[in-house]
């Protein structure tokens, strides 16, 4: 670069103040959870939390650990059903190209453009059915679709990058196309496996629409749906309810912490190529 | 030591096939239930026990004719139309500002993804909680400034306006990250030329840079409507579509009729469901075509 410093470094406050507008809302999600009962309803508003308070938190330990529980299983349960099916079929489209592989990509893409109402009231009606209506494994199966299309594209784009050579040497050396697959291109497609594992975790714990949908009525409720039920019942504790947005979006901060440049790519992955 | 073509395509399908079976089950089949839903006249009671009786389009006609059709379709396109043009304006303009790389501008692009990986519920609370009518920070911030409170969450005015905020605010990073790597794929040659011919700043970005970035300006938009269309969660948690369906769009209106009410419509709330997607779908072949077409460039 061959701007001068200061100019450069001018940009840099304009960047500060732009990123701290956007930001902001979260700023306040995180004030409002240190605010005390009775600062709720102050006018003006406290803009800082000098007179915090951990009691935000406390309803969240007492009252929403089971709803995180449950979101948590629910996540790590569609990351598992996400990356076993995904992982393979990637390997196949980007490695084996089988005929019929275009089209099988080309309907994948299409699968990430249903309206997740569209897809719950499916579920809805064949879950009565089989009686997995309120189960884990229903809201794991179903939210695992938000992921798995997704998932396929992001494997077959990262193992496409996978020399030849390495599989060969894998195939001279006696190995099948299973163990190639289970000994060679796994381990080197570590990153693309922990990128679709993040989203996939991510996606399922955000998923609010299946939630309400599948298990609205159970015992086993996401965080989602605790949030949610916080918001209706007791709609006076606002400290609580940012208290649980806040532990709600450690997942988030924790992707976007660990797999920074992931996410970029994650993003950018369905509408630009290459 | 070469094995035959027919055990080498084999297998690759054998590496498919769950993926394949996992499509037809669980994308297929409630696409199709759905359909199946929207041509019969369902019950709560058929919709348990089965043998409820074809309806042909009467479903469709229902809707169609329903007199909170129109509005709702009004509100589907103001919250589309207006989330998209704010959300590429504000997406482009970070784009064309980070891309000018300055210290930071790595980690501060980064940090600007935030309201796209929250969970919807907690951007949406948060927004019900800044657009409090008694209590929000906006109102107070309108009160320095003397402006009255403004009712955005409960009075039919303001409702759909409010959610379409919050919808900007979430989509706005989006466009940022796929804008900026289409900034990012243009040649550095092309500026070193314009700079040459003593070209504004201004005049750059109209004519070189706006023309060398709509195919993927396009194809921002058309994911963009996609998205926008699909849109259920922000809108149910803030205002549930009320007041009085002032900010209902087609996707409200249908998870309202099947799950919203102690006695289900199933029916109408499944053709609505399938015209959603029929917009969806005509968007998604034309993004799809777009792409392509890039590509063979």
């Amino acid at each position: 670069m061959t701007t001068s410093r200061p100019r450069a470094w001018w940009k840099t406050g304009v960047g500060l103040v732009l990123t701290g507008l956007m930001l902001f809302p979260v700023y306040w999600m995180v004030n409002v959870s240190f605010t005390r009962d009775r600062d709720l309803r102050a006018t003006p508003p406290h803009l800082l939390p000098t007179d915090g308070t951990w009691d935000g938190y406390r309803a969240v330990i007492d009252q929403q650990l089971p709803y995180l529980g449950t979101s948590f299983v629910v996540g790590l349960g569609t990351v598992a059903l996400t990356v076993a099916l995904a992982a393979p079929a990637g390997y196949a489209l980007a490695k084996l190209r089988p005929p019929g592989g275009r089209a099988l990509s080309f309907v994948l893409l299409i699968a990430q453009m249903i309206p997740g109402i569209i897809m719950a009231m499916g579920f809805y009606a064949s879950y009565l059915t089989l009686g997995i209506l309120n189960t884990l494994p229903g809201l794991i199966l179903a939210d695992s679709t938000l992921a798995v299309p997704f998932a396929v594209l992001i494997f077959t784009a990262f193992m496409y990058g996978i020399p030849d050579e390495l599989l060969q040497a894998a195939v001279i050396d006696g190995a099948g196309r299973l163990r190639t697959f289970w000994s060679v291109v796994l381990p080197v497609s570590r990153n693309s496996v922990v990128t679709v594992s993040l989203f996939a975790f991510l996606w399922s714990w955000s998923d609010f629409i299946f939630a309400s949908t599948l298990v609205g009525g159970g015992d086993h409720q996401p965080i989602t749906l605790g949030i949610y039920h916080y918001i209706g019942n007791n709609n006076q504790q606002w400290n609580a309810i940012m208290a649980t947005a806040v532990v709600a979006s450690i997942p988030a901060a924790i992707l976007l912490i660990l797999a920074q440049r992931y996410v970029s790519m994650g993003v950018t992955a369905g509408a630009v190529k290459d | 030591m070469t094995p035959p073509t027919r055990t080498r395509r084999w297998p690759a399908w054998a590496f498919l096939a769950p993926v394949t079976g996992y499509l037809v089950a669980f994308y297929a089949y409630p696409l199709y239930r759905n359909v199946e839903l929207s041509l019969r006249e369902y019950t709560v009671r058929s919709f348990v026990q089965g043998g409820a009786p074809f309806a042909g389009l009467d479903n469709y006609r229902t809707v169609l004719s329903d007199p909170t059709f129109w509005p709702t379709l009004a509100h589907t396109l103001v919250f589309t139309g207006g989330s998209l043009a704010f959300q590429f304006t504000f997406g482009m303009a970070l784009a064309l500002f980070f891309h000018q790389h300055f210290p930071l501008s790595r980690t501060l692009r980064a940090l600007i993804l935030v309201p796209w990986l929250l969970p919807l519920i907690v951007s949406a609370s948060t927004w019900s909680w800044l657009l409090n009518s008694d209590s929000g920070l906006v109102n107070a911030a309108l009160g320095v400034v003397g402006i009255e409170p403004v009712h955005w969450l409960t009075s039919p005015g303001w409702s759909l306006a409010s959610v379409t905020i919050a919808n900007i605010w979430i989509g706005i990073p989006f466009n940022l990250v796929v804008l900026y790597s289409g900034l990012q794929a243009i040649p550095a040659e092309v500026y070193e030329a314009s700079a040459l011919d003593g070209a504004t700043g201004w005049q750059r970005f109209w004519s070189i840079t706006l023309p060398l970035l709509r195919p993927v300006s396009a194809i921002t938009l058309l994911l963009g409507l996609i998205y926008t269309l699909k849109v259920f969660d922000i809108i149910w948690i803030m205002t549930k579509g009320g007041p009085t369906g002032s900010s209902a769009t087609l996707a409200i209106w249908s998870y309202r009729l099947s799950f919203g009410n102690l006695l289900p419509e199933f029916g109408p709330g499944a053709a609505i469901g399938n015209l959603l997607i029929v917009m969806a779908l005509v968007a998604g072949l034309l993004y799809i075509r777009l792409e392509r077409r890039q590509h063979l460039r």
